[in-house]
């Protein structure tokens, strides 16, 4: 009998979460109960975005975690509690309540803290650390009361600090002891460039000179650089670095590091055994990284250690690019030329602020290599410099070139060799990324947009700072191909779906003739005809077997039903939100037994009828009809169900009425042509039983309203929707659904679902935001229009065929024969239920479509 | 399978019967056939059976051009037949047969199966 084993994480901070998503991600829970320890309030968030709380205000914006808890059960997260000691004896910790759990293994995942040098008056209430949002919370508190607030650190985290102080309206001062800003990133010219840019935003800056003391009666009041220098101020926030936080492992009798930090190998494992380390905690080999992606790495390791895999840390790329109060600024490589024989090459341009520096050394075959760089004011070369030293290749004869101001036309890619990394955050290669382009990824299909690409290697998923070398990497494995990148539909329209979207507003074209006739060419096809149907229905919502459109539908709208593979159908009444009163279940199965029916229970929440063969489609309508049903358009690119939990009504956990809910939103959208189908879910609780952040759209309840999730997927590749708007009243969250369903129908490629086109739009779901809820395009009150034009114009599809004989003349197996059922049909029985019979000859198992079928000629 | 057909043209429907660029299925001789009325009103019948998935559904295609040869789209799996002469546009060794057709005082009629032309 196999034994469950624990593991213990220490710390819910990015790192910590990330070891348990990958955890659970890798199969590691099938083996282990996961306690993970926590104490701050609230599961980890971005802390890298620290400063982005004072923007988007809300905590629940900054959470890796909203659901506040991970959805597998062998996972449990104890929050505002923290781990006391460790007994590596015994293999237990103590947590701060006072309870005792023993560990197989025990992960210290417990951060740095910062670290604030002993100036007198640093007790003073006034004086801040830069950590947490509760910090963050105190810091805004105090600039409320204040006018003038200083930074005692230039690092990468005090100019992050120095962002919020502005941003809260102080006048902001930077005190940094080294000689120039970001002194372990940039050199005196780029540091210089910095101190320009950042003194145009009203912050002063003091390098060289360290803090005397901070004075005040009861609270501070001003502060004394060592210069003898006073600054009056009421707010000191102190961000002079970071140490690690290995407390726990000392008091264990862990081994440490000299410079502090839990000293570990590769495997991320520290002096005892059943004990790792992962983030700015451990220090691998004796070093500390703070920065987020080594932690990332690290997690990934030890996750990888407990499934007995080989993954080692064995160092990492500690290049970074931000934007320092919107100051581009990078660093990478050996910046700082300490390479024997190191050659530097500087471009710098002090009235743009512009400073860029390449490090470079001579070959012994006379080229030269890239070892590293500085950029500020415009880092955009990074994404393509980066890759270049970490692969060694020998650079462009003028490699100048590569920092100096681009000349038009000037897009050229220096060829990167194939071992590049091009993503440094996810650690992706430029041969992974065109394997991802020629031939596909495991069982999927060659990628052929970036969005594609982003999902199957991850390339550019995480900073986006290589997303245009990323681009350029899918357009050249294109031209090698000899495909053309062509965004045209296909031969008859060179034109997006977007672009014919907005050529029908635009015209008010209705129908295909004039359209094709105007801005295309030939007659049409299988790809643009549907694309047409489904532009038409959305703007205008006529009926699709209109005369103007019936010859536009495909497969399964040409005949308001599902074609399965025997060529008969199947049919699905619609049931909104999954709810059936009896009288209606029984009507469904009196139709299927008298038409000797299949049924299923679709994942949707609805009742599938198969087997109908096209002739019997309409009786079969009428039957439906007549009972209250109408078409549940199972077969349109169109909402297809928003599926519902129980909901309040009966749930003992619900929080609000999600049935009722799903129901309304349902009915709402019914019939709502897109470029691809749409599904909805709405949960009553955080449980979250409804799924509904696998759909499109996705509504789960809070105590105080709805939270409105986004761009979800089920299927072949899956995706998590996002959180678009929290807390949100039934009327707000209405609104943004009409807008940001509009706003997807007006902008998405053809058979785009949501998932792809977020990830595809130019900021993402950011931009989605900035159109949907903040209306930063003026479009709302459009958008909304459109949907309420759509929702009055609704009529049931299924009705309005069976009202109109023209519409019916097409429901008949043959048009010489009306009454004589297609004589290839014909079914066996299994289960109790019918069964397409398989052709004699039809291979068993999956169809091949590429096989070739000879045809055997006969003799004239 | 040589189905033995009558030299005789059938009568199958009336050419206003027939939707633009869309199909129509009719029995002739005990054989499915897919009746096609391109948008200039020509009129062209193909075996309604689809080779690839084996059904008989080519009647309840997309019609459309590629290139200037017209073409119906399986519903099935979007396999593209040359209305003319049934020869299937994404596989050369693949084709459906295809029969003569003629509209007389508005009667479409399909007539005998066309030899395949070793050329085509």
């Amino acid at each position: 009998m196999y034994q469950r084993r624990t593991l213990v994480v220490a710390g819910h901070g990015m790192v910590g979460h990330r070891f348990v998503q990958a955890a659970i991600e890798r199969g590691l829970t099938e083996t282990h109960d996961i306690l993970v320890v926590g104490e701050e309030p609230r599961p980890a968030y971005d802390r890298v975005a620290l400063t982005s709380y004072f923007g988007a205000g809300s905590a629940e914006e900054l959470s890796l975690l909203p659901a506040g808890r991970y959805d597998d059960p062998r996972v449990r997260l104890r929050l505002g509690t923290s781990i006391t000691s460790v007994d590596t004896e015994g293999r237990t910790v103590l947590l701060s309540d006072g309870v005792r759990v023993g560990y197989d293994a025990l992960v210290l995942a417990t951060g740095a803290a910062p670290f604030v040098p002993p100036v007198p008056g640093r007790d003073l209430p006034g004086c801040f650390v830069y950590r947490t949002i509760e910090d963050l919370d105190a810091i805004r508190d105090a600039s409320a009361r204040a006018t003038t607030g200083v930074v005692v650190g230039g690092g990468l985290l005090g100019l992050e600090a120095a962002n919020a102080l502005v941003q809260l309206g102080l006048e902001t001062h930077v005190v940094e002891m080294a000689p120039r800003l970001m002194p372990v990133q940039l050199d005196e010219a780029g540091g210089r460039t910095l101190v320009r840019h950042i003194e145009k935003l009203g912050v002063t800056v003091h390098t060289g000179t360290a803090t005397g003391a901070i004075t005040g009666d009861g609270g501070v009041e001003g502060l004394t650089l060592a210069d003898g220098t006073t600054l009056e101020t009421q707010v000191v926030v102190f961000s002079a670095g970071i140490r690690p936080r290995d407390q726990l492992a000392r008091d264990a009798g862990i081994a440490v590091a000299e410079r502090g930090g839990v000293l570990v190998d590769e495997q991320c494992r520290s002096s005892d055994p059943h004990v790792y380390a992962v983030g700015e905690c451990a220090a691998p080999g004796g070093r500390m990284y703070g920065l987020v992606a080594p932690g990332y790495s690290m997690a990934e390791v030890v996750v990888d250690a407990l499934l007995d895999g080989a993954g080692t840390f064995t160092g990492a790329d500690m290049s970074t690019k931000l934007k320092l109060l919107g100051v581009d600024v990078a660093s990478f490589g050996d910046a700082f030329a300490t390479t024997q024989g190191a050659l530097e090459l500087v471009f710098a341009d002090a009235v743009a602020g512009v400073y860029k520096k390449l490090v470079v050394s001579e070959t012994e075959q006379g080229s030269y290599r890239l070892l590293g760089g500085i950029l500020v004011g415009d880092a955009t070369a990074y994404g393509v410099l980066r890759p270049m030293v970490s692969s060694g290749m020998a650079l462009p004869d003028n490699p100048e070139e590569l920092i100096l101001p681009a000349r038009s036309g000037q897009g050229a890619q220096p060829g990167l060799p194939d071992e590049a990394v091009v993503c440094s955050c996810n650690n992706v290669t430029k041969a992974a990324i065109r394997t991802a382009v020629t031939s596909g990824t495991g069982e999927r299909e060659p990628c052929a947009d970036l969005s594609c690409v982003k999902s199957c290697t991850r390339a550019g998923s995480t900073c986006g700072s290589c997303v245009p070398v990323v681009k350029n990497i899918i357009d050249e494995r294109f031209a090698a191909l000899g495909k053309v990148v062509d965004k045209g539909l296909c031969e008859h329209f060179a034109l997006t779906r977007q672009e014919l979207f907005d050529l029908v507003a635009v015209h008010g074209y209705r129908r295909f003739d004039d359209l094709v006739e105007a801005h295309g060419r030939g007659r049409g096809c299988e790809v643009c005809k549907p694309v047409v149907a489904s532009i038409l229905a959305s703007q205008f919502n006529g009926h699709v077997l209109g005369a103007e459109t019936v010859a536009l539908q495909d497969t399964n709208d040409a005949y308001l039903a599902n074609i399965q593979r025997n060529g008969t159908y199947s049919v699905v009444p619609r049931i909104p939100g999954g709810e059936i009163t009896p009288d209606k279940l029984i009507v469904i199965g009196e139709v299927a037994r008298d038409f000797n029916l299949y049924t299923k229970i679709t994942g949707g929440q609805r009742i599938d009828l198969f087997g109908a063969r096209m002739e019997q489609l309409p009786a079969i309508w009428r039957r439906l009809v007549d009972a209250g049903f109408e078409s549940g358009h199972a077969y349109g690119k169109s909402l297809r169900t928003v599926k519902s939990c129980v909901g309040s009504t009966w749930c003992r956990f619900g929080v609000q009425d999600s049935v009722g809910l799903a129901i309304a939103l349902e009915l709402r959208y019914r019939g709502l042509r897109s470029p691809h189908k749409l599904k909805g879910g709405v949960s009553g609780c955080a449980r979250e039983c409804a799924e509904a952040r696998g759909k499109d759209f996705g509504v789960i309840a809070t105590e105080k309203g709805w939270n409105l999730y986004v761009g979800g997927n089920g299927g072949a590749t899956p995706a998590h929707a996002q959180l678009l708007a929290g807390d949100l009243d039934t009327h707000e969250l209405v609104r943004y659904l009409d807008r940001f369903l509009m706003y997807y129908i007006r902008t998405a490629d053809r058979l785009q679902r949501t998932s792809t086109w977020v990830a595809a739009l130019d900021g993402g779901l950011d931009r989605v935001r900035a159109v949907v809820v903040d209306d930063e395009l003026g479009l709302g009150a459009e958008l909304e229009e459109a949907m309420a034009r759509h929702i009055g114009s609704y009529e049931d599809e299924w009705r309005a065929t069976l009202e109109d004989p023209e519409k019916l003349s097409r429901f008949v197996s043959f048009v010489n024969a009306p009454d004589t059922p297609d004589p290839s049909i014909s079914f066996t029985t299994e289960r109790g239920q019918i069964q397409p019979t398989v052709p004699d000859d039809r291979p068993a198992g999956p169809v091949l479509l590429a096989a070739t079928i000879g045809v055997r000629r006969t003799e004239p | 399978m040589t189905p033995s057909l009558g030299q005789e043209w059938q009568p199958v429907c009336r050419l206003d019967d027939l939707e633009v660029e869309r199909g129509a299925a009719a029995l002739v001789h005990g054989q499915a056939v897919a009746i096609f009325r391109t948008h200039d009103d020509q009129v062209f019948a193909l075996g309604n059976h689809d080779p690839f998935s084996r059904v008989s559904v080519l009647a309840r295609g997309i019609v459309g051009s590629r290139g200037d040869v017209d073409f119906v789209a399986s519903p099935m799996h979007k396999h593209a037949f040359d209305l003319r002469t049934g020869r299937c546009l994404d596989d050369e060794h693949v084709w459906v047969a295809s029969y003569d057709v003629r509209v007389v005082d508005g009667v479409v009629q399909v007539g005998r199966r066309q030899e395949r032309r070793a050329s085509a």
